[in-house]
């Protein structure tokens, strides 16, 4: 931080580098601290969240129950499932949007420092809130992260901690949001029209959007479930008038634009790497920018695809149906493109690049089990199954996962200054991209053969590649200390990087024109784009 | 122990007569075939979205692949400078529209079949309870509890030290079965007494619901008969994994005298612990 505190000496104020200590943290205002704070929190919900899906994967090793109790074994579906989404995917990204936004427009910061501070510290006592449910009487959630009544009903003293711990990270969520939405309308630097704007931006945009239409619905949801539990209502009970599946239609209409907040930014920064590496520019920007806001407002209207057993009308299951679909549109143009934009380029394969065409591949294969997933009479044979199972890992985590280490590998030298090793970085590389198959194609397989998903023992035909796919997790799992020795020496030192970085001449941007690491307030006088 | 010999012979008769039973054993990899025109229906549909998948995977990987072969930057490939085209932009955004419909109306057709309960010979109502099964024959005035056979019961609990490939249809097995006719329509009217499960019969084809409070239904007709295995499929608590679904389909006569023999009820509970033998002594004879 020196180089940032001589090249603005010149500066009146007294706070132009990072305070000293702790404090530097506590009451951090600076958005590259808080989007470190951000990244290094769903780092290590990572790995908890990492550490309860192997409890699963070893109790599923062999068939019996060899280690947990069924109840304990639910109640690591459920936690896993919360805290991967909410305390690792989403973290991650508003991390990244926190680092990565003011600097793409051309910002000093983002527009409401205290905010951000707020939304950042939120989240610490939600999990540890959350995680502490572990402790109490009756154990932790296990009624699965959807929380369907009447089973969530059955949760011990964990029940309200839970509910709080879901309001917690919703308005941490809401504040990040409207954070993200400020910054972008108000604080681009001259010239840079929203169609000019890098695409990365233009995906967190739309996903902040969503993230303000949504996670209100599933507060919602949630209080009704508390109201029920305590007060005597009865939305959701049918003893009382009340109707169980209204909940499932409430929570999945926050739900599934929920999974689309997981995979929009994440679509941004494969944009950002595959032009950079394919020296080309993107194919298709504009059709890009479209493409992501139809997904976007699709994900509004076919939210009960996640439901079809619970029976509905003819008339409602073709809608879904076919609204489902339609998603397959949109998200073929991103793939198409994004295909275009390598075809004819010259292509290096820098670790963010490998990531970012592990994704390609991988995404897709999601895609297409989505697409098989969307036809309501096969579905009543992949529902609940292990099919779904190995659906939602693919675009999660290839997906989504993979592109938050392809964006790790991307802006790691220009956040620290330093290179980090590429030789370990491709290794894990390999190793992710080869367990992760190992770990999820088998579950493809498990599904179609029948396996339901949460269920903590199968019958012995499913022993084969329940143990293979265990084999899998262990490796994935594992390869992800690499990960963290790599960042971490990164941070330490290493070769200094140049302020472009990537010598393949076209990384654009407004980030590139920075030093590397950036000044602590970004752009202090905004620069011009033309 | 009559019960008990047809058992015997139900089971060593559906080993025979059904293929998906032994193909099942391991590495199985894809949706097995049922045994009601819905499951073959579905099937189809599976396998037909499946290659249209695998057609436009090879399209898509393909020009990745190639792409990422040819235009390699070490080969000293040198970069267009081309960023958008129109016309490629709308081929493949019909292209796929086109695709999609094609797959719709198949998908539209089996639908609405599915859907039509109509003329149903039985009506079936299946109760799910935390963590078993009631059957309750609607117009026969029979019903009874299905519960996770005992010897599997046993083997799952946590350190049990008994080895699952040594009991016969692990956490598959119940004390007392579905029974139904072959070649009948049955109707499955489907509730819960307590959390949402969901009632499922892969080689049926066909999953839904039971919900507190609402009645679901589904239909099926066996067209072999066969002893048919299939699971809870809603997280339902604790014991989820443990509530197995298990379908007898036998020739009518068989299920008359089957149903007589229910409807008789000299004694419930005597021919529940005969039933509850039959697994075991299927077992020994295969």
């Amino acid at each position: 931080m020196a180089h940032a505190h001589d090249a603005h000496a010149h500066d009146h104020h007294d706070d132009h580098g990072p305070a000293k200590g702790i404090g530097r943290w506590l009451f951090a205002t600076n958005h590259k601290d808080i989007g470190t704070l951000y990244m290094l929190f769903s780092l290590l919900m990572f790995f908890v969240g990492g550490t309860m899906a192997l409890v699963i994967r070893a109790e599923l090793f062999q068939p019996g129950m060899q280690l947990v109790d069924p109840m304990f074994f639910n109640q690591m579906t459920t936690m896993h499932a919360l805290i991967m989404i909410f305390g690792a995917v989403m973290p991650a990204f508003v991390g990244l949007a926190n680092w990565m936004i003011p600097l793409q427009v051309g910002a000093p910061d983002m527009a409401l420092p205290r905010m951000n501070n707020f939304s950042f510290w939120i989240l610490p006592f939600a999990f540890t809130m959350l995680i502490g449910t572990l402790f109490v009487p009756g154990g932790a959630p296990a009624g699965g992260w959807t929380m369907y009544p009447p089973l969530s009903q059955q949760t011990g003293e964990a029940f309200p901690m839970l509910i709080f711990a879901v309001h917690l990270m919703g308005a941490s969520s809401i504040m990040g949001a409207i954070n993200v939405i400020v910054t972008i309308m108000n604080m681009r630097a001259p010239g840079m029209s929203l169609l000019k704007m890098p695409i990365f931006v233009w995906t967190w945009l739309i996903t902040a959007y969503l993230l303000i239409a949504v996670m209100p619905v599933l507060a919602g949801a949630v209080t009704m479930l508390l109201t029920d539990h305590y007060f005597g209502t009865t939305f959701f009970e049918a003893a009382g008038g009340g109707d169980p599946v209204m909940f499932q239609h409430i929570f999945w209409f926050f739900g599934h634009p929920e999974v689309y907040i997981m995979i929009l930014p994440a679509f941004g920064i494969v944009s950002e790497i595959i032009p950079t590496f394919s020296r080309k520019p993107l194919f298709g920007y504009d059709a890009m920018v479209y493409a992501t806001a139809s997904i976007a407002f699709l994900s509004f209207i076919v939210w009960a695809h996640h439901m079809f057993t619970v029976g509905m009308p003819l008339a409602g299951q073709m809608f879904f149906m076919l609204a489902t679909m339609l998603i397959a549109v949109p998200t073929g143009v991103k793939v198409f493109n994004w295909t275009a934009t390598m075809f004819k380029g010259s292509i290096s394969f820098e670790p963010p690049m490998l990531f970012a065409i592990s994704f390609l591949f991988l995404f897709t294969i999601g895609g297409f089990s989505g697409l098989m997933l969307a036809i309501v009479p096969a579905d009543f044979q992949y529902h609940d199954t292990y099919f779904v199972v190995a659906h939602f890992h693919y675009v999660l985590v290839p997906g989504a996962v993979f592109s938050l280490m392809a964006a790790a590998y991307y802006w790691l030298p220009k956040w620290t200054g330093h290179m980090y090793n590429m030789k370990l970085a491709k290794a894990h590389f390999w190793l992710s991209t080869i367990f992760v198959n190992v770990l999820f194609f088998p579950q493809h397989f498990l599904g179609l053969a029948g396996m339901p998903r949460r269920i903590p023992d199968y019958s012995t035909q499913f022993a084969d590649w329940n143990m293979i796919s265990s084999i899998g997790a262990f490796g994935f799992g594992l390869s992800q200390l690499l990960f963290v020795y790599i960042v971490v020496s990164c941070i330490r030192g290493g070769e200094k990087a140049s302020d472009k970085v990537w010598d393949s001449g076209r990384p654009h941007g407004l980030e590139w024109t920075l030093s590397s690491p950036p000044p602590y307030h970004s752009f202090e006088t905004a620069p011009e784009v033309k | 122990m009559k019960i008990v010999k047809y058992a015997a012979a139900g089971s060593l008769a559906a080993a025979a007569l059904l293929p998906t039973g032994a193909a099942l054993a391991a590495w199985e990899i894809n949706m097995p075939v049922g045994v009601t025109e819905l499951s073959r229906d579905i099937h189809g549909l599976h396998m037909m979205i499946f290659w249209i998948c695998v057609l436009i995977a090879i399209a898509v990987f393909g020009m990745m692949i190639y792409s990422i072969v040819k235009f390699r930057h070490s080969q000293g490939a040198v970069p267009a400078t081309f960023d958008h085209s129109t016309k490629a932009e709308i081929v493949w955004t019909i292209i796929p529209v086109a695709i999609l419909v094609g797959m719709a109306i198949p998908a539209a057709a089996t639908l609405v079949k599915i859907e039509d309960t109509r003329d149903s010979t039985l009506t079936i109502k299946v109760t799910g309870y935390q963590w078993k099964w009631e059957y309750e024959y609607l117009d026969q005035k029979v019903k009874f509890f299905s519960t996770l056979a005992r010897d599997s019961d046993a083997a799952r609990q946590t350190g049990s030290g008994i080895d699952p490939s040594s009991v016969p249809n692990y956490l598959l097995e119940v004390d007392k079965p579905l029974v139904v006719p072959v070649g009948a329509k049955v109707r499955v009217l489907l509730t819960s007494n307590d959390v949402i499960h969901a009632w499922w019969v892969p080689a049926f084809g066909m999953k839904k619901d039971a919900i507190p409070g609402f009645v679901n239904e589904l239909w099926f007709r066996a067209d072999e008969p066969g002893i048919y295995r299939g699971q809870c499929a809603e997280l339902c608590g604790r014991d989820h994994g443990f509530m197995p679904v298990v379908v007898h389909v036998k020739p009518q006569a068989e299920y008359d005298s089957w149903l007589a023999e229910q409807q008789g009820g000299a004694a419930p509970a005597a021919a529940a612990q005969v039933e509850n033998a039959a697994p075991v002594t299927a077992a020994a004879a295969e």
